[in-house]
């Protein structure tokens, strides 16, 4: 750890955003440590594991591997902190279960212990949004600001499991119309539309996706039309798997979808630290906005440029 | 007994049963349910609910009387988890985490999807990802790690293959494996029946 910096954390990566959004990771590491929050690695940290699928195929196994990864937090001596929503209802639910019940505690370490591990509590996992909101707060985060955007219009999409279950949240309770991540969107210069049923689930999650993808998409479908339909530039999140899936899932959605849709959709999809650096007027390729390769078939897969174009235009 | 005391008698089996499965629902701790009252709060705040035939209710209701059918259905692997449902019970139930436990009881009788084994038992035990960056198919995503500056592995169980093999160990010492083994074969005594059924 080091001095140099208020906040310590240990970054616990999970799978989609180093494998699939890497632009994320990126994102994430420039800003922490911009605002003065050291982000340590959790080495040999594995999958959280997923709660939908993992958690739902046997829950002894979900509990004892996220024990395994929050005690790799805890030999450094730091909160362990996610920037996916997945991974944070996994450690935080984990958590809460195993602080709670002395004899699952037991249980689960008696397992660690045939690998040389123990968990022993007491750190709570955090979620990146909740380091912006809670740790450093928002009167932090405005004297980063440099630049704010003068017309950009920006559709909030929370993510389930940031909020819920809200008696394991550190939200006071309030999951049906929490209003924290859109004051960090503000503090940009950029409005926060409201728009139908904006704290609907994206339809990822709960092993939906990996079951039925038309069922996830049409989901989406049902998001994405109410989003075009208050005029939203971008949409802005704070869970990669929500993310893959308005990305990813908009193509998905213009082919299963075609016939009901109109036009297709093409809304950028933008992960909250990289709208938050920019404001902050740190170089956009520590953001992961600036496609600096030629390769086909990766993320993202909807054009982010409408966006390029808006900081051109509001913020250069 | 008439047969159709069996057909359509449906009581609460929570207390006393000698039904395999609803003493597996009663073990599972599936009781907190008894609780309910057939409200339809949990399906009328359903997202999935509005697209497909999966009711929670419907779910909640099969799984208090012991009806085997409510694992065998594809319905309740299309709840995308949102917790709704779970916050929204007048009577305080869970019904997130009970259709979760529902799940793990499908598995455990074979009930798992493809899509589903494959990503437990070849991605997520073989590689402790559930979304990896490792073979040839990935490496487009290694060098995407690396145009924004990354190594191009993160420093997970992907830089540290002795992590992969604890993970390993304590999803054996915990009867993961055994588990998918177990459910893998249930599947194929189930497809090898149905074709049997079918040719006769």
């Amino acid at each position: 750890m080091s001095e140099d910096y208020k906040w310590h954390y240990g970054f616990f990566l999970g799978c989609v955003i180093p494998n699939r959004y890497p632009m994320i990771e990126a994102s994430i590491r420039s800003v922490f440590d911009h605002l003065g929050a050291e982000m340590l690695d959790l080495p040999g940290a594995s999958c959280c594991p997923a709660p939908g699928v993992f958690r739902a195929f046997h829950i002894p196994t979900w509990l004892v591997i996220a024990a395994r990864n929050i005690s790799i937090a805890e030999e450094i001596g730091v909160n362990p902190i996610t920037g996916c929503n997945g991974c944070y209802g996994t450690l935080r639910d984990a958590w809460y279960e195993l602080e709670h019940e002395y004899e699952l505690k037991k249980e689960v370490n008696e397992y660690l212990a045939k690998i040389g591990r123990t968990y022993k509590g007491n750190l709570e996992p955090k979620h990146v949004v909740q380091a912006l909101y809670l740790d450093m707060g928002l009167d932090h985060l405005k004297d980063y600001i440099k630049f704010t955007f003068s017309d950009l219009k920006i559709a909030v999409h929370y993510g389930c499991h940031i909020v819920k279950p809200s008696d394991k949240r550190p939200w006071d309770g309030e999951y049906e119309v929490p209003r924290f991540l859109d004051e960090i969107v503000e503090l940009t210069g950029a409005k926060s539309v409201d728009y139908k049923d904006k704290y609907m689930c994206c339809g990822a999650g709960g092993a939906v996706r990996t079951a039925v993808k038309e069922v996830a998409a049409d989901f989406t479908r049902e998001k994405l039309m109410n989003i075009r339909e208050v005029g939203a530039d971008i949409i802005i999140n704070c869970c990669p798997f929500c993310h893959l899936q308005l990305d990813l899932g908009q193509v998905e959605v213009n082919n299963f979808y075609a016939d009901i849709i109109g036009e297709p959709f093409n809304i950028p999809v933008i992960y909250i630290t990289q709208l938050l650096g920019v404001a902050f007027g740190m170089d956009p390729n520590l953001l992961g906005l600036i496609k600096n390769h030629e390769l086909t078939g990766v993320s993202p897969f909807i054009s982010i440029d409408p966006f390029l174009n808006i900081i051109k235009n509001q913020l250069i | 007994m008439s047969e159709n005391v069996n057909k359509y008698i449906k009581r609460k089996v929570y207390k006393k049963t000698s039904s395999r499965i609803a003493q597996k629902f009663v073990d599972a701790g599936l009781q907190e349910i008894r609780a309910c009252i057939n409200c339809g709060t949990c399906t009328g705040s359903c997202p999935s609910g509005r697209r497909t035939a999966y009711r929670t209710r419907s779910a909640i209701r099969r799984a208090l009387t012991g009806d085997e059918s409510v694992l065998k259905d594809i319905d309740i692997w299309l709840c995308s988890t949102c917790y709704y449902c779970y916050e929204r019970c007048p009577r305080n139930i869970p019904v997130t985490d009970m259709i979760i436990k529902l799940r793990n009881i499908a598995v455990e009788e074979g009930y798992i999807l493809d899509s589903h084994f494959v990503l437990a038992n070849n991605i997520f035990y073989a590689t402790g990802h559930g979304v990896p960056a490792t073979g040839e198919n990935n490496k487009k995503w290694r060098d995407l790690r690396e145009s924004y500056g990354l190594p191009p592995l993160p420093p997970t169980v992907h830089s540290y293959p002795e992590a992969v093999k604890e993970c390993q160990e304590l999803m054996k010492a915990v009867g993961f494996k055994k588990l998918m083994d177990n459910a893998a074969k249930l599947k194929e005594e189930r497809a090898k029946a149905e074709k049997k059924d079918k040719e006769e």
